[in-house]
C-alpha cells in the first residue's frame, strides 16, 4: 500500500506535462471540436425531421447529444496509441522505460491525461447541446457521473489503442488499424440509436462494447429525462473493470514497444 | 563473488569510499589492483541476443570500472544498441546475463534502473515544455522527493550552463543545448552509471566540445561511470578510458587506447588505425543497417 501515493504522483506529473502542452497549443484540441459539430448540425438535426428513430418522449437530438460526446471522446482517445509510437520513434518512451517507474503508472498516467482531453471535448459539446437546445441536466451529482462517464471512457480507449500500438508497432500500421477500429465501435453502440433498434447479431456486439456503457451512463446523467438500457451500477462496473484490465494488459505490453 | 561488495559500495558507501579507492590506487600496486577489479561497477557474462536466427550480441563478457569512461565503438550493425538496450534493462537477453552495481539486470531490473541514468540517440526532451518543466517531470518521476526537486533542477541547470534558458521551450535549444538537458535529465536522481548513446550525433564541433567537458565534469564532479557509444574515434581520444570494439556481435578488442595501439603493433597508430583493423574487416551488412542509418540522420538533422 505505501507505493500507492508514488504511483499517483507519477501518473499525475504525466497529467499535468500534458495539460500545460494542451493550454499551450490548444489548435488539435480545438479541431477536434468540428467533428461533434458536424454530427449534431447535419446528422442530428436531418434525423430528428425524418423521426425514423424512435426514442419515447425523449427529442431526438437529447438523445443523440450523450452519444456524439462518447463518439469525440473515443476519437481523441483513440489516438493515444498513435503517440506512443511517436514516443518510441523519440526516444522518450525508451527513457520512461529506463526510469524505475512501474509501468502501470506510466500506462495510467496515459490514460488519465486522455481523460483531460475528453473533459475538453465534453465542455465543446454541453455548449454545443445548450445551443441547440438540449435538456442538458446539471444536478451535481447527475454532472459528477457524466464527467466519471467521459474520464473512465477516455482512459479505457485510450489504454485498448495502446495496446495496438504495442502489438503493431509503426505508425503506418496503426494508422490502418485505428481507422478500421473506431468507426464499427461507433456504430456497433448505442450513441446515436437504440440498442433495440438493432439487429440480434448487433445487439449482442453492442452489448460486448464499452462504448455502450459508456454511452449509457452518459444518457442517464447528462441529459434531462434520459433513458437507460443497463443500470448505473452495470454501466460504472463494466467501464471501470474494462479500464483496469486493460492497464494490466498495456503494462505488460508496453516495454515490447520500446524492443 | 564481488558483488555484495559492488552493491555494498554503489549503494551504502558514498563518494569517500571511492576517493579511498582511489587513493590507494595511487602507490600500493598490486592490493589495489585487486581493489580495483572487485569496484567493476558493471560486468557482463556470456551476454547473447538473438533475433529470430540472427545473433545481434554474442557472448560477450566485458566489465567496466567504477569511475571510468568507457567507450563502446563499432561498425553499424555491430551489436552496440543491442548491448546498450539490454543493459539498460528496455531488452531481455536471450542468454548469459550483466550485473550492474552488483544488480543482475534480469533478476533486478527495477534495483538496477534506479542506479543508472540513459540518454537515448534521438532527441528524447520535450519541445514543447521548458527546459526546467522537462527537469521537473523526470525528478518526479525518480522519486526525487519534493523538497529537494527545485533545489536540485536548479543545480542541473545551473551544471548544465542552461539556467538563463531555464524557462524557454526547448523546441527554440541548439542542439548542444538539448543535449545536455537531457544529460541533466538523466542524472537527477544521481545514478551511478550513465550510458549515452551516441551523445554528439549531429552536433558542430563546438557544441561537441561542451558536451564532452560537461560528461567529464560530471564524472568527476559526481563520481558518475558513463558508458557511451560513439562513431568518433575523436570522442574516444578525448573522453574515454579504455573503449571496447564490436563487430558482428563480439567484443573484439578491449583495453586503454594506448594498449589497443600496442597491440595492433604501431604505438603512433591512431584510434581510427585501431577501429580499421579490428572492425575494417567482414563488416556486417545487417539488415537493420538501413533503420540505423535513418535513425542517425534523423537525430542529426533534429539536433543540427
Amino acid at each position: 500500500m505505501s507505493s500507492v501515493g508514488p504511483f499517483i504522483t507519477k501518473a499525475l506529473a504525466m497529467v499535468e506535462v500534458e495539460t500545460t502542452k494542451l493550454r499551450r497549443d490548444p489548435t488539435e484540441v480545438l479541431s477536434r471540436a468540428i467533428q461533434p459539430a458536424l454530427w449534431m448540425l447535419v446528422f442530428g438535426q436531418v434525423m430528428a425531421r425524418t423521426r425514423a428513430i424512435h426514442t419515447g418522449n425523449l427529442p431526438y437530438l437529447d438523445f443523440m447529444a450523450p452519444g456524439i460526446l462518447a463518439q469525440s471522446v473515443l476519437f481523441t482517445s483513440i489516438f493515444y496509441g498513435l503517440s506512443a509510437i511517436w514516443e518510441k520513434d523519440l526516444g522518450i518512451l525508451q527513457k520512461y522505460l529506463v526510469s524505475p517507474v512501474p509501468r502501470a503508472a506510466l500506462v495510467t498516467g496515459k490514460a488519465l491525461s486522455a481523460g483531460v482531453r475528453g473533459m475538453i471535448q465534453a465542455v465543446f459539446v454541453y455548449a454545443l447541446s445548450l445551443a441547440l437546445g438540449v435538456h442538458l441536466n446539471f444536478n451535481p451529482i447527475q454532472f459528477i457521473g457524466a464527467l466519471l462517464a467521459i474520464l473512465l471512457g477516455a482512459a479505457f480507449f485510450s489504454t485498448f489503442s495502446l495496446i495496438i500500438a504495442c502489438i503493431v508497432k509503426s505508425r503506418e500500421r496503426f494508422m490502418g488499424i485505428g481507422q478500421v477500429l473506431t468507426m464499427p465501435l461507433f456504430f456497433a453502440s448505442n450513441a446515436i440509436y437504440p440498442i433495440n433498434m438493432m439487429p440480434g447479431w448487433l445487439q449482442v456486439v453492442s452489448h460486448m462494447n464499452p462504448l455502450s456503457y459508456q454511452v449509457d451512463l452518459l444518457r442517464s446523467t447528462m441529459i434531462v429525462g434520459g433513458i437507460q438500457t443497463f443500470s448505473v451500477g452495470a454501466d460504472l462496473l463494466v467501464l471501470f473493470g474494462s479500464t483496469v484490465v486493460a492497464i494490466l494488459i498495456a503494462a505488460k505490453l508496453y516495454p515490447s514497444l520500446a524492443q | 563473488m564481488g558483488n555484495w561488495i559492488e552493491s555494498f559500495a554503489c549503494s551504502v558507501l558514498p563518494f569517500e569510499f571511492q576517493e579511498f579507492r582511489q587513493e590507494l590506487s595511487g602507490d600500493h600496486g598490486m592490493d589495489s589492483r585487486r581493489l580495483e577489479d572487485a569496484l567493476n561497477i558493471l560486468e557482463t557474462d556470456s551476454l547473447s541476443r538473438k533475433f529470430a536466427d540472427f545473433t545481434a550480441v554474442d557472448k560477450v563478457s566485458f566489465a567496466v570500472k567504477s569511475q571510468e569512461v568507457f567507450g563502446l565503438v563499432g561498425p553499424n550493425g555491430a551489436g552496440k544498441s543491442t548491448m546498450i538496450k539490454m543493459l539498460t534493462t528496455l531488452l531481455p537477453p536471450s542468454e548469459g546475463t550483466a550485473r550492474i552495481c552488483g544488480f543482475d539486470i534480469i533478476r533486478q531490473s527495477s534495483d538496477v534502473r534506479r542506479q543508472i541514468g540513459y540518454v537515448p540517440q534521438m532527441v528524447s526532451a520535450d519541445g514543447d515544455l521548458t527546459a526546467k518543466e522537462n527537469l521537473i517531470l523526470y525528478s518526479k518521476l525518480y522519486d526525487v522527493p519534493s523538497s529537494e526537486r527545485i533545489p536540485r533542477v536548479m543545480e542541473a541547470l545551473e551544471f548544465m550552463n542552461l539556467t538563463d534558458v531555464a524557462e524557454k521551450r526547448v523546441r527554440q535549444f541548439s542542439g548542444g543545448m538539448v543535449r545536455r538537458l537531457e544529460i541533466a535529465q538523466s542524472m537527477l536522481h544521481r545514478p551511478k552509471m550513465l550510458f549515452l548513446d551516441e551523445p554528439t550525433v549531429g552536433l558542430d564541433p563546438v557544441a561537441r566540445a561542451s558536451v564532452w567537458e560537461h560528461i567529464l565534469e560530471l564524472r568527476d564532479q559526481y563520481k558518475t561511470t558513463i558508458l557511451l557509444t560513439t562513431h568518433l574515434m575523436e570522442e574516444v581520444e578525448s573522453l574515454c578510458d579504455r573503449l571496447g570494439i564490436m563487430n558482428e556481435g563480439k567484443m573484439v578488442a578491449l583495453g586503454t587506447p594506448d594498449e589497443l595501439k600496442a597491440q595492433i603493433g604501431n604505438p603512433e597508430a591512431t584510434l581510427d588505425d585501431v577501429f580499421i583493423s579490428f572492425a575494417g574487416k567482414h563488416i556486417r551488412e545487417s539488415e537493420s543497417g538501413f533503420r540505423d542509418i535513418s535513425r542517425t540522420r534523423r537525430a542529426a538533422r533534429r539536433l543540427g
